[in-house]
């Protein structure tokens, strides 16, 4: 029996179409008709209320200090995470002893479950038996029972989180930029050496121009990765002190789950929407001009 | 302006294993087109990128003008380089390219524009100046390579193999222009290569690299007919130098010296076999000439000339495989599988010794 080739692919495509519907399509259709409905956890019946919901929202102060937080928060985490997987991408580069070794650990942040990673942060920073209180206390920088509270002020627990979300993402970075800067060929640098180019001048007017199309694609998968993560925000800070670091996505999680306002947590998550597709539209268009140049 | 030296240079890149460049003593002259010229790994390459500063000897010296640099970096050395990629910076333009040696010497600003300019008009590429290396030609990302080597007027130009990315056409009439070009700004250049046509005709002096060793250093003319050992006699010419064997002793002779024997009898008229006497200083003399007896087993006609291969008959180099290079107006009846007779002038003739390969005083030899 001969199966045409059309209806086979279309047969070898249905698997991945049923997942992705399933995970990714049914919950995104559920969040926009949530958000224009009047659903409760535990309540039955759907009302249509149109765009209540959003308006709502829009009038929260907590939604406008999320929206804030998500930016200062994404933004700062990519600030960081570039200017370090720069620098550990050139230092990586070159051959020396003990390169496999440090890539190694440089990756291990990425490969460990987030979690649990965050737990140790929390540990690290925590009030009472931070490591790093007792460090500062013991080079005489701080004073005892005078510790500054890392997860307890407001801008120190905003820099607290960018500082392990940083941790988190340097490695994919690193390894996006590392990746970019191997395609350079030998003879660029070289040149600029016969030139008259020092190490500043090849770095700034050669090499870091030459890695922005890679550059551009490790900043965008990092928006999209900070700005939709709330794993770090929820254990570290659960948002708090005063919401300082509460960010859109554990606004929502905290609204419509916690909070059991379904309707009011989808709108939320759906504010994120618009914002991603620029983002992911913007990411394929510099993937698909690195990938032609 | 100024010179290069080598002392002793070496460049061993694993411990153990022979060295991709041995011993090298070289000196040029002031001004000078130097060609290195060896088959690939013969190390011209790692030479040459020792001398730019991208390699770091193993041990021996580099000078530059008389001064020793080998603690100074490539930026330091007053050197410009054009590679076989060219290298250009692919985000600049091309404008950009040629300025970027300037600025990073600290060129005072205001003179970029005219050096560019003057750079760029010299090698007929004023027109280009907007444009990124990707939108160029090879010949024209060529000479944008070399508008930023010259820019500022560096004392030394290494050159690495910056013709073998171009067509076969395009190269001749660039390496002409280059040639040119070197005269007319002057400045001491090495030039590296594997094409044994260009080396020829573009260097003022050849250096023939096997091995990481030189073999030989000399004018095109004294590496062609005066080869010092059998590795120059036969890298060098195309078709190579017929090398035959006896008891301690190689003899050797161009293919262009195996004549066919007509061109001894006088009576015939043919003005070419008279020219070709005259080349070859043939006289009425028998003496000078070596007789042998050819069977042809392969022909190739290249217009002007052809090519023939084939081996000795008699003799005690019989089935000896050779060739011969001959005037195709000559020797029409030369078809293949035929034998023929064919002679060869005695003062074509290079010795050599058989153990060490070097060349030797001529000296008696039986040919029967």
């Amino acid at each position: 029996m001969a199966i045409s080739n059309r209806k086979l692919g279309a047969a070898m495509f249905l698997p991945a179409i049923v997942y992705v519907l399933a995970v990714i399509g049914l919950p995104f259709v559920l969040a926009f008709i949530y958000s224009v409905g009047d659903v409760k956890i535990a309540s039955v019946g759907y009302h249509f209320v149109g765009l209540d919901n959003f308006r709502s929202v829009l009038q929260s102060p907590s939604f406008r200090r999320s929206l804030y937080d998500s930016i200062v928060f994404t933004v700062a985490t990519q600030l960081v995470v570039l200017v370090g997987s720069t620098i550990l991408s050139i230092a990586l580069k070159d051959k020396f002893r003990g390169r496999g070794i440090v890539r190694f650990l440089i990756l291990l942040p990425w490969v460990a479950p987030v979690s649990l990673g965050a737990i140790g942060w929390k540990w690290i920073l925590d009030s009472i038996y931070s490591v790093i209180n007792w460090l500062l206390v013991a080079i005489h920088l701080v004073r005892p029972f005078d510790t500054p509270m890392w997860l307890g002020e407001p801008t120190l627990a905003m820099i607290s989180v960018v500082a392990v979300e940083s941790w988190r993402l340097l490695p994919f970075s690193t390894v996006i930029l590392l990746a970019g800067l191997t395609a350079i060929p030998r003879d660029i640098p070289e040149a600029a050496a016969v030139d008259g180019a020092d190490f500043w001048r090849t770095l700034f007017q050669i090499t870091i121009p030459m890695m922005l199309p890679i550059v551009n694609v490790a900043i965008l998968f990092g928006v999209i990765f900070t700005f939709t993560d709330m794993t770090v925000v929820y254990i570290l800070t659960r948002g708090g002190p005063y919401d300082s670091t509460q960010v859109l996505p554990s606004l929502a999680f905290f609204t419509g789950i916690l909070g059991g306002d379904l309707a009011e947590g989808a709108a939320i998550s759906i504010f994120l929407v618009p914002i991603l597709i620029a983002v992911a539209y913007l990411m394929l268009r510099v993937a698909h001009r690195t990938e032609v140049a | 302006m100024a010179t290069v030296e080598t002392r002793n240079l070496t460049k061993v890149f694993k411990h153990g294993q022979p060295g991709a460049v041995n011993n090298v003593n070289l000196e040029t002259r002031e001004g000078e087109f130097l060609v290195f010229l060896g088959p690939s790994g013969s190390g011209k390459t790692t030479l040459l990128r020792m001398i730019a500063g991208l390699e770091e000897p193993t041990s021996g010296e580099v000078l530059i003008g008389g001064r020793v640099i080998n603690d100074l970096p490539p930026r330091e050395r007053r050197i410009a380089m054009v590679f076989q990629s060219y290298a250009l910076y692919p985000h600049l333009s091309v404008y950009q390219n040629i300025a970027f040696p300037l600025k990073a010497q600290k060129v005072n600003r205001e003179l970029h524009k005219q050096k560019v300019d003057w750079a760029a008009s010299l090698l007929g590429i004023r027109a280009l100046l907007d444009r990124k290396p990707r939108e160029l030609s090879g010949g024209e990302r060529q000479r944008v390579a070399l508008a930023r080597a010259i820019v500022r007027e560096p004392s030394v130009f290494l050159l690495d193999e910056p013709l073998s990315n171009l067509d076969a056409k395009l190269r001749a009439s660039a390496r002409e222009e280059l040639e040119l070009f070197q005269k007319r700004v002057g400045t001491t250049t090495i030039y590296v290569t594997h094409d044994q046509v260009e080396a020829m005709a573009m260097g003022d002096r050849v250096v023939v690299l096997h091995q990481g060793i030189v073999r030989q250093i000399g004018t095109p003319q004294e590496v062609y007919d005066e080869p010092e050992d059998t590795f120059v006699a036969t890298f060098l010419g195309s078709p190579p130098m017929n090398l035959v064997e006896a008891e301690d002793t190689i003899v050797g002779f161009r293919p262009e010296s195996l004549l066919p024997a007509e061109v001894l009898v006088h009576s015939s008229r043919s003005e070419q076999a008279e020219q070709v006497r005259r080349e070859h200083q043939l006289g009425t003399n028998q003496g000078n000439i070596i007789p042998l007896r050819f069977r042809i087993d392969n022909l190739e006609y290249l217009g002007s000339e052809r090519i023939l291969y084939g081996v000795l008959i008699g003799t005690r180099f019989a089935e000896k495989e050779v060739c011969a290079r001959i005037p195709s107006r000559l020797g029409a009846e030369i078809q293949v599988n035929s034998v023929h007779d064919f002679v060869v002038p005695e003062s074509a003739l290079k010795f050599f010794d058989r153990a060490s390969e070097k060349r030797t005083a001529p000296r008696a030899f039986l040919w029967q």
